[in-house]
């Protein structure tokens, strides 16, 4: 059963216009989350409008790049495997990503984790980079 | 306003297919409505409001031109496989306030005739808020539910033999029901040597891929006693969706915790007073996690209830699912929460396979959670009763 990371491709997201600072910052291999100036509030996915108090004073903050592995499946069925994970970051939220650069087997629940961006797409049509994380 | 008593389900039909090769998604729905209004003892020009969710093909304006329907109420809310649930309290809530007498809900699909399964990536869809954040990342069915199965491991040491209980159940009713996808009796060993799809979950821990569908029929209480069939009358009802709150996500519980609060106030019961029980069972998981927060049992303690056949009809203390649920029997076009109600309202009327019909079924219960169990769900809990 491989349980190591392999290269994949990952489907290409869409850029909204409110969050090209985000998939920017993504590039450059900085993890940006928003937070609100009015309820002091951390959220993920990012929002223009607070998902706490509805106010529009959310700001984009660079995240410390790390956190734990909330929860993970390795999904062995399909064209290449992969592991599936929420990261709950050092800020506060947790965020669906991958777990990438190492061995399945040894990952777990509590691990601390870093970011490591990945591109999306194919080399013909790439795009954005996104956030992975790999064990600390 | 209370809808207890406010209505009654007087039809009530499933699909026999399971493969349907040679038949459009529109048939399909027709046949359902047809199968349902004759097992009512109504016909098409009675209904005088139409429910149905994202399987519709064109919605419901499509479905009503279609079917030929003169109605005066319409609703199309989609809680994913859920939604017929939730449509069986919108229609007793309308019927309650005078918008309709004849509610018909149909539901309908063919995922396999069309080559679909859960274990593909979501497809990148425009304009939903969330998706540019978990496309790449490859979210399906059964990742999403395997998620959430491995954080409630993490906190409650549930264990996958325990999670095998509930296909083990499954199997047990299916082996009567000559239309159930998968008939053959399994064990736990089975389960846990069945090839691991997305840890922890093995392929027996999902549901069955199938083509098909289902229709009830909801009526005013006058109505309902001028027909021949068993009464089987709304109680309460509950809905609650639940999301990943900002980042705020806790995976180990579901909607249930408030669906299932909702139903048993309005209803005026506890779960000791249920009987029978349909719970969606999309995965081994999703019936250990809502049985908890339906209050069967303790939060955390969902895998000791369900171990050792306690949810087998006959044996356990709680039999769900006896027509052998999503698991075994049928899950038609990937959304659970018709056939769940259709099987409660089979348990209540008496017209369960003998072999699987609980002793005095007077109150039952009809409980789906659509969506994922890692992202966003919809939770609904219906409570019904012979009268």
């Amino acid at each position: 059963m491989a349980a190591t990371y392999q290269p994949r491709t990952m489907a290409k997201p869409e850029v909204y216009p409110e969050h090209e600072a985000y998939w920017d910052a993504a590039a450059e291999g900085k993890l940006l989350v928003k937070r609100c100036e009015a309820c002091g509030e951390y959220h993920h996915y990012p929002r223009m409008f607070c998902p706490y108090c509805m106010s529009e004073k959310t700001k984009w903050e660079e995240t410390k790049g790390t956190g734990t592995i909330y929860t993970y499946s390795v999904m062995r069925r399909g064209a290449s495997p992969y592991a599936i994970a929420y990261v709950t970051l050092d800020e506060g939220p947790s965020m669906m990503t991958n777990i990438v650069d190492c061995d399945w087997d040894e990952i777990y629940i509590g691990q601390k984790v870093k970011t490591v961006f990945k591109q999306s797409g194919s080399q013909d049509d790439p795009g954005p980079y996104v956030p992975c994380f790999t064990p600390l | 306003m209370s809808i207890k008593g406010k209505a009654y389900i007087a039809g009530a039909f499933e699909h026999p297919t399971r493969l349907a090769e040679n038949k459009s998604t529109a048939v399909l729905h027709a046949e359902c409505a047809k199968g349902a209004l004759e097992d009512a003892g109504l016909s098409i020009e009675d209904v005088d409001g139409y429910f149905c969710a994202g399987d519709a093909p064109g919605g419901a304006l499509s479905m009503v031109d279609y079917l030929g329907l003169n109605v005066r109420h319409v609703d199309s809310t989609d809680t994913g496989g859920s939604s017929y649930i939730v449509h069986v309290s919108h229609a007793a809530q309308a019927i309650a306030a005078g918008k309709c007498d004849v509610a018909l809900i149909t539901m309908a699909g063919r995922p396999r005739a069309a080559g679909r399964n859960g274990v593909k990536p979501k497809a990148a869809s425009p304009n939903i808020p969330d998706v540019p954040f978990e496309v790449p990342f490859g979210p399906t069915a059964v990742n999403e539910y395997a998620m959430a199965a491995k954080r409630h491991m993490h906190e409650y040491g549930t264990t996958s033999e325990q999670l095998a209980w509930v296909k083990v159940a499954a199997s047990h009713h299916a082996q009567y029901n000559p239309n159930a996808r998968l008939q053959d009796v399994v064990n736990v060993d089975d389960v846990l040597h069945s090839p691991m799809i997305s840890d922890p979950l093995h392929r027996l821990d999902c549901c069955v891929v199938s083509d098909g569908g289902g229709a009830v029929v909801v009526v005013s209480p006058e109505i309902a006693k001028s027909l021949k069939r068993p009464l089987v009358r709304v109680m309460g009802a509950g809905e609650s969706p639940k999301g990943q709150m900002g980042g705020k996500d806790d995976f180990t519980y579901t909607g249930a915790v408030w669906s299932g609060r909702r139903a048993f106030d309005e209803a005026g019961v506890t779960p000791s007073d249920i009987k029978y029980a349909s719970v969606y069972d999309s995965f081994t998981i999703t019936v250990v996690m809502q049985l908890e927060d339906l209050g069967f049992c303790e939060k955390g303690e969902g895998g000791k209830f369900v171990s050792d056949g306690n949810l087998i009809s006959g044996v356990g203390k709680l039999p769900i699912n006896t027509d052998g649920g999503g698991l075994n029997n049928n899950h038609p076009t990937s959304r659970g929460g018709m056939t769940k109600v259709i099987e409660a309202v089979r348990q209540l009327r008496g017209e369960a396979h003998p072999k699987v019909q609980v002793k005095d079924c007077d109150i039952a219960m009809a409980h789906g959670t659509g969506g994922g169990l890692a992202s966003r769900h919809g939770s609904a809990t219906l409570i019904m009763e012979r009268v």
